[in-house]
């Protein structure tokens, strides 16, 4: 029996394995650094990425998506408990340092947390510790029991990943209980040789623990304290070390992904970082092919993922069925990573990813529409690695029969239809419509201050020319001295880029760059959300840009634009976000403020609205792609808008008006929704004083473009 | 195994609005925008994959102007080891038969063991391949939609015939293959493909390197003339079927049975 100690000194109960915690110690710090050091081997060999600017930037991103938690309550359970779990460990990391240089110090106390400071501490540590415990426990009950949808693994993508999920939370878990029962057996032990026992939080698992063991023998207290001492250790190293090798390396990775996260929304990567436009011949491959021409950030990314499923739980090709999954993009990618980058052995890359890793519908399957990104809790990053990729494909001559012949017409004729340069402006010509708005070319004959640029869609399709005429008679009902450049646009190449041509892309920019700088044009308008996202994000040294819903919001507000009430006041409207508009640009409110501003007009959300807008099949080229899928994403898109109770939507981009009406034929609801552009309505309900003559050409144009179909 | 494609320059029919010039005896060239003929470029795929197999080289050769280097610089992006143009004065104006007699020449210079051309030029009629295996007394398929290498200098080659059947055949080398679309799915050509390949000198070669007789090809030599060019009237536009949905489905099975085509 030991004598009684001085109320300082602390029973060296934990002396006598000093040794063998120190060697737990070096083995598991050396396992670590040499863990993380295989671990980088990739990344050394990757592909260049410079993010190494604007650190302030990126302190907030640390501090809005890692410390704030920014993006985990728009999944409520899921979120909150992370949120938990997350504040438990934050509270715990001081702790777990004093544990582990208690084994070595058994009387070493962390400087600062000595005295009144520290019971605080403690208090605040044994709460976290439950917490994070009954937060381990109903998550491991979560994925037993519930079965969150998200978490499944498709076939096609491999075994599920519940075990090693189910594993990693046990093992946190069991950490949080040995850490507990350390201070239990510590207080018990204390409180029986009447020393200071160190006070536990009522209600906590040490209290709760420590209430178990009171009676316990003393000897037996010191081996429950030793154990529990070497449970934590052997634990908390073993956790360390295997982390790694799974989704919870994010715990170590996720600070660095989101410091080094992207801060360009809309942009899409250089081919290679650090080499300019004029240099680009010279880089002898385009793109990723192998896994190290992925940059280090994008590895980053794959070690990162936690695969909480949000991303592929808001993709449309994963919702209609298409065979792009972005979790396994990412958990394929980290599979590839640790097979072929062993921690022993040579690491092997040779392998082209394309056929083996990911099959090319896959790659071709995304409509860059960004849901993903905007979900991701640790900003890991999709649309660069799909357009790095295709650019791989692209570089290889291997790309779909049905995408070639768009892209030889874009190459030849500068648009994806192959028609002729010279009807560009035909939209502008209809009779009826020339004689109430003519339309000025800006030739270097003809000046004006505002561009308005059309794009290829609306320039030729038939029926989306009413969107360009539209946007013609706003511009030209608030007075702006406006033209278009006519047969020298070409199409914006907004999604040649996205689809990985960059260098026809580049052919398409640098003219539309001469065609728009030598129209002298101070500001561009445009109806077209890729054409406004190219214009404002892929092209340099552009004027101001502006879609048309901002100048319709702005216009409203000031005055030039005021609304005649709804003819049919049965109505119900909803708005339908453009990928381009909202999620790469943000611009949310301004067409809903056009909308609430036009009397009469009832308006209603759909559940996937703003930032959770749902794409509705993609633009640009992506309408020349046959993918395999089991519906059309417009037509859950119209759908959804059926169950929001609206019987129009409207849209402000003339692909999501081309995929949304052919969706309501496609879903057999002709007559029960209708679809409309935001100018088209704009334009519809604008007061006009004393423009009668006006009005009725338009209704004319409207019933021959509808019969020209 | 060295193959010979022959390709040419045709108006892209898919990115052209084809009118008629003011003398009605040719079509309005001003604004056409050309590609290589479609089937030529299965052609040159096919013989790609044949070489990835077997080894060998790729020649593709054109016989026109200057602007016909065009298609043969998107071909050469696309793996063709080498491109030749055959132009002279003395060929304007050949008729299919001439093209023949021009190609045999280069053929002659040359020692290939298979040669291929498209199964029909889309402003042609389908003439060339079979006067040239002729003219060079090679044996000759056409419409070829698959190849097989075997032993002993020697294809397997499938054939599209009528009512969608096929036909294999085995075919002696060298021999000449008309290729069908469809073989194979032709590899991208982007243009930075193109690029690399710009600065590639190209041989031209005439009369005199092929040493052909001048007298037997050209418009003087041409035993097919072509008198009239004309764009047939338009017919009735398209029928629209009104009524219900039932309805417009069992018109239209009505018609499409009464046309043969549901049985």
């Amino acid at each position: 029996m030991e004598g009684i100690q001085l109320a300082t000194q602390v029973t060296p109960w934990l002396a006598s394995g000093r040794t063998l915690f120190l060697i737990i110690h070096l083995l598991g710090i050396t396992g670590f650094a040499y863990i993380v050091a295989m671990r980088l081997v990739p990344l050394l060999r990757a592909q260049r990425d410079l993010r190494f600017d604007r650190p302030l930037a990126r302190v907030g991103k640390v501090l809005k998506f890692g410390l704030a938690q920014w993006k985990h309550p728009r999944y409520r359970v899921a979120g909150i408990l992370h949120i938990f779990i997350f504040a438990g460990f934050i509270c715990l990391v001081i702790r777990a340092f004093y544990v582990l240089i208690v084994g070595v110090s058994e009387n070493f106390v962390m400087p600062g947390l000595s005295g009144e400071a520290g019971h605080v501490y403690n208090i605040i540590t044994d709460y976290a510790a439950t917490v994070v415990f009954l937060c381990m426990v109903i998550a491991i009950v979560r994925r037993l029991v519930f079965k969150p949808a998200r978490y499944a693994v498709p076939e096609k993508f491999g075994k599920a990943h519940t075990a090693d999920a189910v594993f990693l939370l046990a093992l946190i878990a069991v950490l949080m209980l040995a850490d507990s029962l350390f201070s239990a057996a510590r207080a018990a032990g204390q409180a029986q040789q009447g020393q200071t026992v160190e006070v536990l939080a009522a209600w906590s698992l040490p209290w709760m623990l420590k209430s178990l063991l009171a009676s316990s023998s003393l000897s037996a207290l010191k081996d429950v304290y030793f154990g529990a001492y070497l449970l934590h250790e052997v634990t908390f190293y073993f956790l360390l070390c295997y982390r790694p090798f799974g989704i919870q390396f994010h715990v170590e990775t996720s600070l660095f992904n989101l410091y080094f996260a992207k801060l360009e929304r809309g942009t899409v990567k250089p081919v290679r970082y650090g080499v300019s436009d004029e240099h680009l011949d010279q880089v002898k491959s385009f793109g990723v092919k192998t896994f190290e021409d992925f940059t280090w950030k994008h590895m980053l990314d794959f070690y990162s993922c936690a695969d909480c499923g949000r991303c592929s739980d808001n993709c449309p090709a994963n919702a209609v069925g298409r065979p792009l999954s972005p979790r396994f993009i990412t958990t394929k990618a980290r599979d590839y990573a640790f097979q072929h980058y062993p921690m022993f052995g040579k690491s092997t890359n040779h392998q082209p990813l394309i056929g083996n890793l990911y099959s090319e519908d896959e790659i071709w399957s995304c409509t860059t529409c960004g849901a993903c990104e905007e979900e991701c809790p640790l900003l890991v990053e999709y649309i660069d690695k799909i357009v790095d990729l295709r650019r791989g494909m692209i570089d290889d001559g291997n790309v779909p029969q049905s995408l070639q012949k768009p892209l030889k017409a874009l190459e030849s004729r500068g648009n994806p239809y192959g028609k002729m340069e010279k009807k560009r402006a035909d939209w502008a010509n209809a009779k009826e419509f020339r004689q109430t708005c003519p339309v000025k070319t800006l030739d270097g004959k003809n000046h004006a201050d505002t561009l308005y640029f059309v794009d290829s869609v609306t320039s030729y399709d038939d029926r989306m020319q009413s969107i360009g005429r539209a946007t013609a008679k706003i511009l030209d009902h608030v007075g702006e001295n406006f033209g278009i450049l006519g047969t020298a646009e070409k199409d914006s190449g907004h999604e040649v880029r996205r689809f990985g041509e960059e260098t026809l892309f580049m052919a398409l920019r640098d003219h539309n760059v001469d065609a728009i700088k030598a129209s002298g044009a101070k500001r561009i308008v445009t109806a077209d959300p890729h054409a406004f996202n190219a214009l404002k994000h892929d092209y340099k040294d552009m004027p101001p840009v502006e879609h048309i819903s901002q100048v319709i919001a702005s216009e409203v507000k000031s005055g030039k634009i005021t609304f005649n009430a709804v003819e049919n006041g049965k109505d119900v409207y909803t708005y339908h976000d453009p990928c381009y508009l909202g999620r790469h640009n943000q611009i949310y409110d301004d067409p809903r403020n056009v909308l609430d501003a036009i009397p009469g007009l009832k308006r209603v959300e759909m559940s996937r609205s703003r930032d959770r807008s749902f794409c509705c099949g993609g633009g640009g080229l992506a309408m020349f792609y046959e993918p395999k899928e089991e519906e059309r994403m417009g037509v859950k898109r119209v759908r959804m808008a059926a169950e929001a109770g609206a019987n129009v939507i409207v849209t402000a981009c003339p692909f999501c008006m081309v995929n949304i009406e052919d969706a309501i034929k496609v879903a057999g609801m002709e007559g029960k929704m209708t679809a409309i552009d935001l100018a088209e309505l704009t334009e519809k309900q604008m007061m006009r004083e004393s423009r009668v003559l006006e009005t009725k050409g338009t209704v004319e144009i409207q019933q021959e473009s509808v019969a020209g179909r | 195994m060295e193959i010979l494609v022959c390709a040419r320059r045709v108006p892209d029919t898919s990115e052209n609005e084809i009118t008629l010039n003011s003398a009605g005896n040719d079509i309005e060239r001003d604004e056409l925008v050309y590609s290589v003929n479609e089937p030529d470029n299965y052609a040159v795929e096919e013989a790609l994959q044949i070489v990835a197999k077997a080894g060998g080289n790729v020649t593709v050769v054109t016989v026109g102007g200057e602007d016909d280097e065009e298609i043969l610089r998107r071909e050469m992006a696309m793996g063709a080891h080498h491109g030749v143009l055959i132009s002279d004065e003395a060929f304007n104006g050949s008729d299919g038969r001439g093209i023949a007699t021009i190609l045999k020449g280069f053929v002659q210079k040359g020692n290939y063991d298979l040669i291929l051309t498209g199964v029909q030029a889309e402003d042609g009629g389908a003439q060339v391949g079979g006067m040239l295996a002729a003219m060079l007394d090679y044996p000759f398929a056409s419409l070829v939609n698959s190849i097989e290498v075997l032993d002993g200098r020697k294809l397997k080659i499938g054939r599209e015939i009528a009512g969608g059947n096929r036909e294999i055949s085995e075919i002696d080398l060298p021999c000449v293959l008309s290729i069908q679309t469809g073989i194979n799915e032709p590899r991208y050509v982007g243009m930075r493909g193109i690029r690399a390949v710009a600065s590639v000198p190209i041989p031209t070669y005439g009369v005199s390197e092929l040493g052909i007789d001048p007298g037997a090809v050209g418009e003087a030599a041409a035993r097919v003339k072509r008198v009239d060019y004309f764009l047939p009237q338009l017919g009735k536009g398209a029928e629209m079927l009104e009524g219900s949905r039932e309805e417009v489905i069992d018109k239209l099975v009505e018609l499409v049975a009464a046309k043969g085509g549901l049985k």
